[in-house]
């Protein structure tokens, strides 16, 4: 047999495990796990804003809230992301 | 040869370092995001009242300012804390003896 078979696989480690396959699937669990995370902070922000005493089904009025409170939410997220950015690059500029 | 030291050291604690580098690049990121997320969140109950149709310019005045004060009462509460541990270092020291 071979015995080599383990060096095809960039050398690091066992035979079977590819590191950049293994990279590829903790960057999808990341993402997916950020996407919960957005998810579950929007439900409980949206719920807050939207949902009074609760009835017995969410009405219209309730529905239009939380769908408007959704794309606010992500507005937010957005300019937070985009604020924290330029305020991190602005510390390293001044190191 | 030995097949468990023909891989790249994974039995004396060294890490491949294309993977090494990899973990250190997604942990980074993933502080980002978790800072991300806490930030929305804490900004949200102070710059929105009820969601509208847009995200109005002074809501996202406050957005980005309440970013900027978050990090300045995080590097503050650093800085003031380094500063009370230098005068008691002086003491801890002295007990380490």
């Amino acid at each position: 047999m071979e015995s080599g078979f383990g060096s095809d696989f960039g050398g690091s480690g066992g035979g079977k495990l590819d590191p950049g396959v293994i990279m590829e699937q903790v960057k999808v669990q990341i993402a997916v796990a950020n996407a919960q995370e957005l998810l579950q902070r929007m439900t409980d922000k949206c719920f807050r804003k939207c949902i009074g005493k609760p009835g017995g089904s969410l009405d219209n009025s309730e529905q239009k809230c939380i769908a408007m409170c959704m794309d606010r939410y992500m507005d937010a997220w957005n300019t937070v992301s985009r604020a924290y950015n330029s305020r991190l690059q602005r510390e390293r500029a001044n190191m | 040869m030995d097949s468990s030291s023909s891989s790249s050291g994974a039995g004396l604690g060294a890490v491949d370092p294309q993977l090494q580098h990899f973990i250190e690049v997604e942990t980074q990121k993933q502080r980002f995001q978790q800072l991300v997320h806490q930030m929305t969140e804490l900004c949200w109950e102070k710059c929105m009242d009820k969601p509208g149709p847009k995200l109005d310019s002074r809501a996202e005045a406050c957005f980005v300012n309440c970013v900027e004060r978050f990090i300045d009462t995080s590097q503050f509460i650093l800085n003031r804390l380094e500063q009370t541990q230098k005068s008691k270092a002086v003491f801890s020291e002295s007990l380490s003896d």
